[in-house]
């Protein structure tokens, strides 16, 4: 029983983080179509600033904030400067773009932080707690609520806001949405820094279990992106328990079966859902009207 | 034509005057995936270079550096190594930051007959000898010896294993699994993780349950065995916990936090500068290292810059002892060395072994209050 309950917390844990990963790339595809893999390097953004303002002696309550500030400006500059001036080019430019960005932003960051591997000690401390015989470390709590939190406040603002509205507006159709008088361009310029806002937001919870460095996001995307594809392209309930789902299937295969097949385990799974689901758990089939 | 030019450049390096400088190459991973490895190769080799033109030169001649940057790709480092060869004419090259391209380059310099003293840890470089390849890290087979000598001396019998599948990691685990049937200690458990994961805690789980465990061996390298200390404290485990020389580092134990305390590793004098005794061969060479290297570049020192900084070291003592710098007698020279106090040990090279250490390289440290301690 205690195993159990240990390994659902790791999943729990590692899939949380999976999830917020994948509902910033929801966010972005929703505006735009495009899959934005340099989304792993808003995480790590978030994380490493957040590491080298608390090393030189800034609060976390403060270097949170800037922290995201700083993913959210990585992001509208990323959008501003190659995202937007390719806007006519097809999809596929657009995310390769994406790819281009995201190795930038990685020689970058080696740069202006460095290689080193960095952390910084729990919110609410190290001390994990027993539950049913097995031990939840306190930031595995955080992580979990912070992802809650970011799918209520995406699935609200989507359906519920005006910006929302444009965004999913403008992804269904930008010649209809800009004939309805929205501004698309100020509309995929929000997706990015809210996505940049959402990556960084991960990892600014998620450092101090996962560690990060300079390279970290790359795992982040590839993992995020898997959890994005197994819920679903564009849900976020979809991201939300795909991303979780992994996680489980990874602790269960690592705890029951093997260390050595989980990850293949978690891919194993995808596989056979996508070729039963092509659209994912939640995914919408697309229909065209011709 | 391979040969053809390499003979060649022998022939004009036998058939050139004495040339007042002494060329002397490199390729190391000074960017990249192993960019930690050599960037503090490349720092050390500099500095070696400059104290020792600083300081006359060697038998009269200078020294000059040609140091190239592979990116840990040995495609690249195949181009650098026959750029060196054909073109620097370096009379030896120290380095090759990870197995991998060193195990790319050996064919090379072989041929070519210049002397190559290789930065990365595989047994395989030096076992078996090839005449002109020599290494400077200890391999981590004399790791895992280390560990079960400890764990053998503690009169314990049953230990589990977590290991990264990373290089290093599934490297080790396999040495460790030979060395342990060796030593009659049975592995009861044998557990893997990926290099980045988050979360260890179910591998960990299975250890903790494996019936008459004693303690735990965590071969890897990276920030995995600081996620798997920090796991072993969160699961609340009392076991002896072995971490491997691949983190033998102030950073582990910053990164591992308080969950590091008790934690026992093999590593190298450089990490206890001010607990070695007065006598010990090495406490002057260590100390050296350690105060240049961090007026140099103001970064820590590292056990990598450390098997670079003895690499250049051992070459240069190889002209001076013979009077030559030739790629023969280098090699010769080399081979001959006994007795030379480096930072990551006292080297004794023959004929049959080109790595020259012995398990007295390493030392037993544990973690006490944030600080390395040599273990009783």
């Amino acid at each position: 029983m205690s195993e159990f309950v240990q390994f659902c917390f790791s999943g729990l844990t590692v899939g949380a983080i999976y999830a917020s990963v994948a509902l910033g790339f929801t966010l972005i595809y929703n505006a735009s179509g495009v899959i934005n893999f340099s989304q792993g390097e808003f995480v790590v953004i978030g994380g490493m600033t957040t590491a080298v303002l608390i090393a030189s002696g800034v609060p976390i309550w403060l270097a949170a904030p800037i922290a995201i500030i700083a993913a959210v400006i990585a992001g509208m500059t990323l959008y501003k400067l190659a995202i937007e001036p390719a806007r006519g080019a097809p999809l596929v430019t657009l995310i390769i773009i994406t790819i281009g960005a995201s190795i930038f932003l990685r020689g970058l960051m080696q740069t202006v932080f460095d290689k080193q591997i960095h952390r910084y000690e729990g919110f609410s401390g190290e001390q994990s707690i027993a539950i049913f015989g097995a031990a939840l470390l306190p930031q595995s709590i955080w992580i979990l609520g912070g992802s809650l939190v970011v799918f209520v406040l995406l699935v609200w603002f989507l359906s519920r806001t005006k910006a929302g509205n444009a965004i999913r507006a403008t992804s269904s159709d930008i010649l209809a949405a800009k004939l309805a008088g929205i501004n698309t361009n100020s509309t995929m310029m929000l997706a990015f820094a809210l996505s940049a806002a959402t990556g960084a937001l991960a990892g600014v919870l998620a450092t101090p279990v996962t560690f990060t460095s300079y390279d970290a996001g790359v795992l982040m995307a590839l993992k995020g992106f898997a959890a994005m594809m197994l819920g679903g392209v564009g849900s976020p309930a979809g991201a939300l328990i795909g991303g979780i789902l992994i996680g489980l299937i990874e602790a269960f295969t690592a705890g029951y079966i093997s260390s050595d097949y989980k990850d293949a385990a978690a891919f194993l799974v995808i596989f056979l859902v996508l070729f039963f689901m092509p659209g994912g758990l939640f995914g919408m089939v697309r229909v065209e009207r011709v | 034509m391979k040969r053809f030019l390499a003979a060649t450049t022998i022939l004009a390096t036998l058939c050139a005057p004495a040339i007042a400088e002494i060329k002397i190459g490199a390729t190391l991973a000074i960017t990249g995936p192993a960019s930690f490895l050599g960037d503090p190769e490349a720092k050390s080799l500099k500095m070696v270079v400059d104290q020792v033109n600083k300081a006359g030169g060697i038998n009269g001649e200078m020294i000059k550096l040609i140091i190239y940057d592979d990116g840990a790709n040995p495609n690249k480092a195949r181009t650098f190594a026959i750029r060196l060869i054909e073109e620097d004419e370096v009379v030896a090259v120290v380095g090759a930051s990870t197995s991998g391209t060193t195990m790319a380059l050996i064919p090379l310099f072989e041929e070519a007959e210049i002397p190559f003293v290789s930065l990365g840890g595989a047994i395989a470089i030096i076992d078996p000898v090839k005449s002109y390849v020599f290494k400077t890290p200890h391999t981590d087979r004399m790791a895992c010896s280390k560990i079960f000598e400890d764990i053998a001396a503690r009169g314990m019998k049953k230990v589990g294993m977590i290991s990264g599948t990373g290089g290093f990691g599934a490297s080790m685990r396999k040495q460790c699994l030979e060395i342990a049937t060796a030593t009659g200690i049975e592995v009861v458990a044998d557990e893997t993780y990926g290099p980045k994961d988050a979360d260890m805690t179910p591998q960990l789980t299975n250890i903790r349950n494996a019936e008459g465990i004693q303690a735990i061996i965590n071969p890897g390298f990276g920030q995995g065995p600081a996620v798997v200390t920090r796991n072993y404290a969160q699961l609340g485990i009392e076991l002896p916990f072995y971490q491997s020389h691949g983190v033998a580092s102030n950073s582990y134990i910053e990164l591992a936090g308080k969950a590091s305390e008790g934690v026992r590793l093999p590593a190298t004098a450089l990490l206890i500068p001010d607990l070695m005794a007065a006598d010990d061969p090495q406490k002057e060479v260590v100390l050296n290292y350690i105060s240049s290297y961090t007026e140099m570049t103001g970064e820590p020192v590292s056990t990598f810059g450390g098997y670079a900084y003895d690499g250049l070291r051992l070459v240069l003592e190889a002209i001076r002892a013979k009077g030559s710098s030739k790629p023969k007698d280098i090699r010769d020279g080399l081979e001959e060395i006994q007795g030379f106090a480096g930072v990551t040990g006292v080297f004794n090279f023959s004929a049959t072994d080109h790595l020259g250490l012995d398990l007295s390289a390493f030392r037993m440290l544990e973690i006490r209050d944030g600080g390395w301690t040599p273990a009783k």
